[in-house]
């Protein structure tokens, strides 16, 4: 008996407990403390590399962004580019979104991004100038479309038929991909610097026209309208629903007579479908070059704002805009003391890392040992 | 391929794999406590960095460098930076259950991007050449056994290599044997496939969670640290583990999770990795295209797996997901 | 005076806003049997799992030996000797028997397989188990893994031994055996505890009862001063004649024909052998069985859910009075061909329901393919959702209340709604009123009723022989996936049931599954 009390515990100091679902306001109020962190730790971060005034720093990150109104003359390209670089996010965001509603782990949109900005960068040099450049920009898109699509329907077919890991397949799919872009650009490179410069630079085949003499518009444009589309498709067509029945509960899908082998399939090319989109918007509209790593780890940050922003198309807006803002500004801010711009992902991560972990206090009540009586 | 070319190919191959052998056998615990942690190539570049921070550090207080000293300290420095960058992971995961994926993924943005950050840093404070060199230290890292150049092509082969290609060799053979052989493996196992049987079983399900998954990043990051020092002689390039990071994770796969078969595994991927430049009348480009290979075999492995349905292959049957106690 | 085992004080648990458990209070002896008896859902398991230490109680206190003592996980729970077999197994699949055992265990000296195999088998002697040390766990039946899971307790050298619902999934045979164990540990001095709703189990094995109703404590009788009706009626509060309202069958036709069905499940044992029935219209077919004698196969094979190895299954539609064969069709395919089957699962947030989506998103389950558009309509099932809401009285803040935060009773009612919304002409239920308060049970049989009345072939899956025997015309009897009889739910007996139940194999030698 006494070697029992002797061992005898005490009550757990922190004991955590699954809550009822937080109300909205509430849920809102944790997610701005979380985003307030991550600024506030960002900025921390920045004055202990520069040793700047954190207001200047802050106004500093603004013009980054935004651009100085009497650089500009009114005209923000600065603020143009800043909101398409956050388009270009937002809309891997949106790609990767409809599997994950499904459970489907596609990490692999960096490969498929990838594919489809090397199906539009062979298109380019092989037909630049040999047809007509609105067919040849019609051609690009379908291609990277289908392309993107088939890359990513590979795994997905090996999930739906043999339940294959698809988070290890889709990330093995990515270097695949980057393997082939670095082929490819040996292949048609002759100067031997394994490096095609930029695309078509003097003829401009196969560029997205500018719109309203402004660039990226073009891409803005595009992915407003996907982020319209597929808002729809989640929420307001058959197939978006089925995907929701299938991601919340196979059983379920199956007992209604859903294919579910059908609408993996389906879904995740979809995914890859908007994959090759972007890499089609990335060389036409935007770089005109074509590099292994030119998409830039924007495949990975996808998977994080899509997750974090709740796998809704409206909601990855600004969560897309913060993450793009936050890290164009502080790489502005820090570029006259010659920092290294890899200070941007740290920051984005700084923003994830804040933003998920705050989540756990909207799924989880922590209660603290109570005083209690003695018995 | 001539008798001296084959030596010198096996070598680069062997040289290679360690890096690729400690980065899996460090994701292999952590994936058998249930712990899919993406931050691997993260986590090694951390290591890496580490190391590299040491040796700057190091060389900068001393007139002539000790190479034994100078190999403890980056192996100190570079444990200790793995073990911080796996530290967040666990902490985010383990005790406010995030999702690892996204988690893994992000810690790998983090902790590249901070290495980069950190590698430009000291190569501006170094002069700014591109690279971050320290070439004793390679050379402390690179000291093969004694009688390597006596004994012909067996010592080529077999004993040529600085002290990091052996360690990875018995780290690997011990994490076989302790995950197979002895009651703390089978407690970490019971965690990976069933937690609430553990629990229930009087294992402290989180406890082994941090401590497989902290081993397992500080593992990984001397694969990084091998990487450095050793493959590159002790040069910081940007960005450069990335790779290393993902095909080591894609090894975990290929070794069906067995320490022991990722040594053989590991060196095969370094095998097919380095054999470019050795195949004679082979262009750039075909070389380049043979680095497919590594992950394409993994594909094939993970579709074969999946297909054939053995219980004893799969993966650790709740992998990539958190546990809580009191679910319903 | 002795003391108790174990005391609980006052225990409260809850989860989110509902109350597992209120200001419980238990004791148990060291060389008794307890049982704790009480309804699906009454909070039996939730407060032995606060013994076990897998959950923590809100409030109220836990004494050992009289000692008060704090139990915050599995592992505190050794510590003062108590294991618990849960109801569904904590064993990992990929291990070995031996390997499960000794799972998380410190012993003293290396680690040993062979010498851990050695001291299972001296246990297993001891009580008179069959166990093979070394056999995995996924190659193993169900009365296996439950040995392996006694022996585990008992190797820790547990003397308080907690069971839950250990009989739900065994044959008669096995059911005896393990009786015969646990009489032989509790006269070795241990304190045991079942979890059961089983009256006749109670009676025959334990020593005292302690009852449970919606998570609060009743009473704690002698088993030897109590019976049936007095223990049921502390069950469900008052004593009950269940007064079903049963009308006979009009118009019968063969609706829906069985023959000679064969299922092997995922584990490649035959789980249905031998089946051959027919349902007819406008009459309630009752299927009676030990919990996971092939009840669910059965009816996930006619919905197209589950594969057919053998058989036939036909379908005689009233309308075009064609026959269709239905077996091995999708359920897409059972439904274009004009076969109005609706399904109550057993599983009802696992298979019928979503339970993230609110009412109408789960009405729209059965009918969002209507129509060629890309979108959803979703006007009809708001307005259904609405329907069911005010005629089935379904408690819920509003239609766009995600399910899962509805209570068993309402939800049930949502979804056999739903069902019954899609003018079936079979409906078949599976275990339709487990865990419903009465007053939602007999809404469903009231609802069953109706469609009986209207012509449905209705299939009726339960566990609780009085109620098949008031409520269903006919009664067929599954036993180890054969039918062992059909019985006229008029004319028969719950011995007569009940002794069919325990009869496996069609009336063949009993063998072991």
């Amino acid at each position: 008996m006494a070697q029992i009390k002797a061992k005898q515990p005490k009550e757990p100091l922190i004991h955590i407990t699954k809550r009822d679902d937080m109300g909205f306001g509430k849920s809102v109020i944790v997610h701005l403390i979380g985003i307030a962190i991550a600024v506030i730790l960002s900025a921390l971060l920045i004055i202990a590399v520069t040793g700047q005034n954190p207001l200047e720093l802050f106004k500093a990150m603004y013009e980054g962004v935004i651009g100085t109104p009497a650089a500009n003359m009114g005209i923000n390209k600065k603020f143009v580019e800043s909101i398409h670089i956050a388009a270009i996010l937002l809309c891997i965001s949106l790609a990767v979104t409809p599997a994950f509603k499904m459970k489907f782990w596609n990490i692999g949109a960096e490969g498929q991004v990838l594919m489809g900005c090397l199906t539009s960068a062979f298109l380019m040099l092989e037909f630049g100038g040999r047809i007509d450049n609105t067919i040849l920009l019609i051609l690009m898109v379908l291609l990277s479309v289908l392309v993107g699509a088939i890359w990513a329907v590979i795994p997905a077919i090996c999930k739906a038929f043999w339940n294959t890991n698809e988070t290890l397949f889709t990330l093995m799919m990515n270097y695949v991909a980057m393997t082939l872009v670095s082929y490819f650009i040996m292949v048609k490179d002759r100067s031997g610097r394994s490096d095609l410069g930029i695309l078509n630079e003097r003829t401009g085949y196969g560029y997205l026209p500018e719109l309203f003499g402004r660039n990226y518009l073009f891409n803005i444009v595009i992915v407003a309208g996907v982020v319209l589309l597929m808002y729809v498709y989640l929420k307001y067509s058959k197939q978006g629903y089925e995907i929701s029945v299938v991601g919340e509960s196979e059983n379920t899908a199956r007992y209604i007579g859903i294919n579910v082998k059908k609408v993996i399939i389906r879904t995740v090319a979809i995914s890859g479908a908007i994959c090759g989109l972007v890499g089609f918007m990335i060389i036409a509209g935007d770089k005109h070059s074509i590099k292994s790593d030119i998409v830039g780890g924007q495949g990975f940050t996808a998977i994080m704002v899509s997750w974090m922003s709740k796998f809704n198309p409206i909601l990855m807006i600004p969560v897309s805009m913060l993450i793009v803002f936050l890290s164009v500004g502080s790489k502005f801010a820090t570029s006259a003391f010659k920092v290294d711009n890899s200070i941007g992902d740290i920051l984005t991560a700084i923003v994830i890392f804040s933003i998920i972990a705050c989540e756990f206090f909207t799924r989880y009540k922590v209660n603290f040992r109570k005083n209690r009586k003695e018995g | 391929m001539s008798f001296a070319m084959l030596i010198a190919f096996i070598q680069q191959s062997i040289r290679l794999s360690s890096t690729l052998l400690l980065g899996s056998t460090g994701e292999i615990i952590t994936e058998k406590s249930g712990n899919l942690n993406l931050g691997t190539p993260g986590i090694m570049a951390g290591g890496a960095i580490s190391g590299i921070v040491g040796a700057y550090f190091y060389s900068g207080a001393v007139e002539t460098i000790n190479p034994l000293i100078s190999v403890i300290v980056t192996l100190l420095c570079s444990l200790l930076g793995s073990l911080f960058v796996t530290l967040i992971y666990c902490f985010l995961t383990i005790n406010l259950k995030t999702n690892q994926n996204v988690t893994g993924l992000a810690l790998t943005t983090f902790a590249v991007g901070a290495s980069n950050f950190i590698g430009s840093f000291i190569n501006s404070k170094m002069g700014g050449t591109g690279i971050a060199a320290f070439p004793e230290i390679g050379k402390a890292y690179r000291a093969p056994l004694p009688f390597a150049d006596k004994l012909g092509w067996f010592g080529e082969i077999f004993l040529s290599y600085g002290f990091m290609t052996y360690l990875a060799i018995v780290i690997a053979i011990v994490v076989a044997f302790v995950i197979t052989k002895t009651r703390t493996g089978l407690n970490l196992r019971a965690v990976g496939e069933n937690p609430a049987t553990a629990d229930a079983a009087g294992i402290n399900v989180d406890r082994y969670k941090y401590i497989a998954t902290c081993l397992g990043g500080m593992i990984s990051g001397l694969g990084g640290l091998c990487y450095v020092m050793d493959f590159a002689a002790a040069n910081w390039q940007n960005n450069i583990l990335d790779q290393f990071g993902w095909l080591s994770v894609a090894l975990v796969i290929f070794a069906v999770w067995r320490p022991n078969i990722a040594i053989v595994g590991s060196i095969i991927f370094g095998a097919l990795y380095v054999i470019g430049p050795f195949l004679l009348g082979l262009s750039n480009k075909d070389q380049e295209l043979i680095k497919i290979l590594p992950y394409l075999v993994t594909i094939i492995v993970l579709v074969i797996i999946s297909i054939r349905d053995k219980k004893e292959n799969q993966p650790p049957a709740s992998l990539g997901v958190s546990y809580f106690r009191e679910e319903r | 005076m002795k003391k108790a085992a174990i005391e609980l004080k006052n225990i409260t648990k809850t989860f989110g806003s509902v109350v597992a458990n209120k200001n419980v209070n238990l004791t148990v002896n060291r060389g008794e049997i307890l049982s704790i008896l009480g309804e699906n859902g009454s909070g039996k398991t939730t407060l032995m799992n606060m013994i076990s230490g897998i959950y923590f109680p809100d409030e109220g206190q836990i004494f050992v030996d009289g000692e008060e003592v704090v139990i915050r996980s599995p592992k505190d729970a050794f510590n003062f000797k108590i294991g618990m077999i849960h109801q569904h197994f904590k064993l990992v699949d990929v291990f070995s028997a031996t390997e499960n055992i000794i799972l998380g265990l410190k012993e003293e000296g290396k680690y040993d397989i062979k010498k851990a195999e050695k001291n299972i088998k001296e246990i297993a002697e001891k009580y008179s188990f069959e166990v093979d040390p070394a056999k995995k766990i996924h190659e193993m039946s169900v009365s296996e893994k439950q040995t392996v899971e006694i022996i585990k307790v008992l190797y820790r050298g547990a003397d308080i031994l907690i069971l839950d619902e250990p009989t739900a999934v065994l044959t008669p045979q096995e059911t005896q055996k393990l009786f015969a164990v646990l009489r032989r540990m509790r006269d070795d001095g241990k304190a045991i505890i079942i979890i059961t709703h089983k009256l006749h189990e109670v009676l025959s094995l334990s020593d005292r009862v302690a009852v449970l109703r919606k998570g609060e404590y009743v009473d704690t009788v002698e088993t030897a001063n109590t019976n049936e009706s007095e223990l049921t009626e502390m069950m469900v509060g008052k004593k009950i004649s269940l007064n079903i309202e049963r009308s006979e069958p009009q118009n019968t036709e063969e609706r829906l024909i069985v023959k000679d069905l064969e299922c092997i499940n995922r584990e490649g044992v035959k789980i249905l052998d031998d089946i051959t029935f027919t349902a007819r219209s406008g009459e309630i077919l009752g299927i009676a069985g030990i919990a996971g004698s092939g009840q669910r196969e059965l009816l996930e094979a006619i919905a197209g859910l589950q594969q057919v190895q053998f058989g036939e299954i036909f379908y005689n539609n009233p309308k075009t009075k064609q026959t269709e064969d239905l077996r091995n069709k999708t359920p897409m395919q059972i439904r274009e061909l004009g076969v109005r089957l609706s399904f109550v699962p057993e599983d009802r947030l696992g298979m019928g329901l979503v339970g993230n989506m609110d009412i109408i998103d789960n009405m729209m389950l059965r009918s969002y393919r209507k129509g060629k558009s890309l979108f959803l309509e979703r006007k009809g099932p708001k307005d259904l959702a609405q329907h069911i809401i005010d005629d089935l009285e379904v408690v819920t803040p509003a239609a766009t209340t995600p399910v899962r935060r509805l209570s068993g009773g309402n939800v049930q009612k949502v979804l056999v709604g739903r069902e019954i919304a899609a003018s079936p002409t079979v409906l078949m239920a599976a275990y339709p009123v487990r865990g419903l308060d009465i007053n939602s049970s007999y809404t469903i049989y009231n609802l069953l009723n109706e469609q009986k009345k209207k012509g449905v072939a209705v299939i009726f899956v339960g566990e609780d022989l009085d109620v098949l025997i008031e409520l269903c015309d006919r009664i067929m009897v599954i036993g180890s996936g054969r039918i062992t009889g059909i019985v006229d739910g008029r004319n028969t007996t719950k011995e007569e049931i009940g002794l069919l139940m325990t009869k496996s194999n069609g009336g063949e030698s009993g063998g072991t599954n």
